[in-house]
């Protein structure tokens, strides 16, 4: 079933992510206080499982559609630290979901930033079969990586070898190529469980005005 | 709370921990961040402990950053999972041991997920079949690298060419753990000690002779965030974490920090040259930085391996002034010399944090 905004409720009642993160909130506010998103960004998960927990269609939207579920860090101290055992990282994870496949996050700000995490991450999955690689962190995009990062990238191969790894080789090692039968099988599940619709989505609702 | 009380609580979070005969699951950002620390792990296990371990080319990433940061959905995820299983079975290996966090996580959380919902782990099925015609069963243990690390380090202890105190003073070195908030947050039982008093790390440098520093914001993260590092803008997200836990350890004066996460060391060590660089700000003695070592560096050393085969020279911060304090020869013209010692230049030197 396609989300739709009518049945929000609905969706969301059958994520396990949501089964899972919510037992009843006691409002204690134990999650914010241990939260690092809640203490740099406008973020509190406390009033976010006060609103997700009163499951009004309306204000479920209005969520979806704004920047605050884009905050949360997924660090997951909230799980440990809730007394009642709720996790407000695994509710982001199914609001971010849920945004994502009914088009609400391009709405916001900060939803729209999923566009960069896909055309990096994603295509990084897709092409090399890592979520990060060495030949596509450049320090103009990664100043914070610092002049030993410019060294070792304009010396990779030698550095690398000299450390032990495989780097763009065949067979087992670190930063070994991955091979094309590895890949396809890769890509294939990424079709297979809709991942590739996924990144399709996130381009088209960013591009429609 | 007294000593041993904690060590009771602690008594509680032991886990099993697989002696032999491991499956390595890679990580993908410690293969480009800290290549080393991948390869030193095999030869502790391999050369120092003589167990047998499978380094599989065929894995590929665990899509862990892409779930944490909701590009890919866990249906995903646990599909990536179950085919990495499958390639474990290929193998018939039943430990599987894994060197990233957020992949430990993503481990765990998956096996979960299939024991407490049965019908996700026949849609994996499903999913893995149609995709790539495997078939797999699940491991019969999990452990992070460092769990393999820890369970050994009294043997590593024997072997050891250094120990982690100060060779001026005699005094152990003093310095601050950082645990992985997904090694043990999601699932404390998983984790040696649980979340709130984990004694993976604790337990290694106690071994080897350094004692453990407590401070306030000891389990705080260290600010990765997934899609807040990955997206320029929010980047600062990071940095302000980190910045909150150095804040935190400075009147501690820890002599360097050993994290079990990927993530967590590149981070701290990186984010102390950016505070240096825009703040004038050091935290380390001299206007150098607080050394990050993962544990693999950590037991490297004390195992007297040689100092750039482990990788240090790919720190931001520099790893020389631990290495003096303890008494470890190095020389310093190897460090930047390639494999076949050619000349291969020097880094730039960063304006304010102090480099050798
Ligand atoms: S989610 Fe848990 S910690 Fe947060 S306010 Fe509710 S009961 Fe308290
Ligand atoms: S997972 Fe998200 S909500 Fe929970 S403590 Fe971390 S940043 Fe806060």
């Amino acid at each position: 079933m396609k989300p739709e905004s009518k049945n929000i409720k609905e969706v969301l009642e059958k994520d396990i992510l949501f089964i899972e993160g919510l037992n009843g909130c006691i409002n204690c506010g134990t999650c914010t206080a241990i939260c690092p998103a809640a203490k740099f960004f406008d973020y509190d998960p406390r009033q976010l499982m006060d609103t997700v927990q009163s499951m009004n269609n309306d204000e479920l939207i209005e969520l979806l559609k704004s920047d605050i579920i884009w905050y949360c860090g997924q660090c997951l101290s909230c799980k440990t630290r809730c007394p009642r055992n709720n996790v407000p990282g695994f509710i982001i994870t199914a609001l971010r979901r849920l945004s994502q496949d009914i088009g609400y996050f391009a709405q916001s700000a900060e939803g729209r930033k999923q566009l960069t995490v896909k055309r990096i991450v994603g295509e990084n999955i897709i092409k090399y079969g890592y979520c990060v690689y060495i030949d596509e962190i450049e320090l103009n995009g990664h100043p914070e990586q610092g002049p030993v990062w410019q060294w070792y990238k304009n010396n990779a191969a030698s550095i690398l070898k000299k450390l032990g790894a495989n780097y763009k080789g065949s067979g087992e090692g670190t930063l070994r190529e991955i091979s094309e039968s590895d890949l396809a099988e890769l890509n294939s599940i990424l079709k297979e469980t809709g991942a590739l619709e996924k990144f399709d989505n996130i381009e088209r609702y960013c591009h429609e005005d | 709370m007294k000593i041993d009380g904690k060590q009771n609580i602690w008594k509680e979070y032991q886990k099993e921990i697989p002696d032999d005969n491991y499956y390595y699951a890679r990580s993908c950002i410690r293969q480009n961040f800290f290549p080393a620390s991948e390869e030193t792990f095999l030869k502790i296990i391999k050369e120092v402990l003589g167990k047998n371990i499978y380094d599989d080319a065929h894995q590929t990433t665990c899509t862990g950053i892409a779930y944490h940061s909701d590009l890919v959905s866990f249906d995903t995820t646990m599909t990536v999972v179950a085919r990495q299983f499958s390639l474990m079975n290929n193998v018939q290996l039943k430990n599987f041991v894994i060197s990233c966090v957020t992949s430990f996580g993503i481990y765990s959380e998956a096996m979960e997920t299939w024991k407490n919902f049965p019908e996700t782990l026949e849609k994996t099925k499903e999913h893995l079949k149609n995709a790539t015609g495997r078939d797999f069963t699940s491991p019969e243990i999990i452990a992070h690298t460092s769990d393999i690390i820890y369970k050994y380090r009294e043997q590593i202890k024997e072997k050891a060419k250094f120990h982690l105190v100060n060779k001026n003073t005699g005094k152990p070195l003093r310095v601050v753990e950082h645990i992985g908030c997904h090694y043990a947050k999601i699932f404390p039982s998983k984790g040696i000690g649980g979340a709130e008093f984990p004694s993976v790390l604790s337990g290694m440098i106690e071994s080897w002779g350094g004692e453990i520093i407590d401070y306030p914001e000891r389990r705080h993260c260290c600010g990765f965030g997934f899609r807040h590092y990955i997206i320029k803008e929010n980047r600062g997200y990071s940095l302000s974490n980190t910045k909150v836990k150095f804040d935190s350890m400075e009147p501690y004066k820890p002599d360097f920090v050993i994290t079990n996460c990927p993530g967590c060391t590149f981070f701290m060590d990186r984010w102390q040259y950016v505070i240096a660089e825009m703040d004038n700000k050091t935290y380390g003695e001299n206007g150098f930085g607080i050394p990050v070592l993962t544990y693999e560096e950590v037991a490297g050393l004390v195992l007297g391996f040689t100092p750039y085969t482990l990788g240090l020279q790919l720190h931001q911060v520099s790893i020389e002034p631990l290495m003096d304090k303890i008494g470890i020869p190095y020389d310093i013209n190897e460090k930047y010399l390639g494999f076949e010692n050619e000349e291969i230049g020097r880094p730039e030197k960063p304006k304010v944090l102090q480099v050798i």
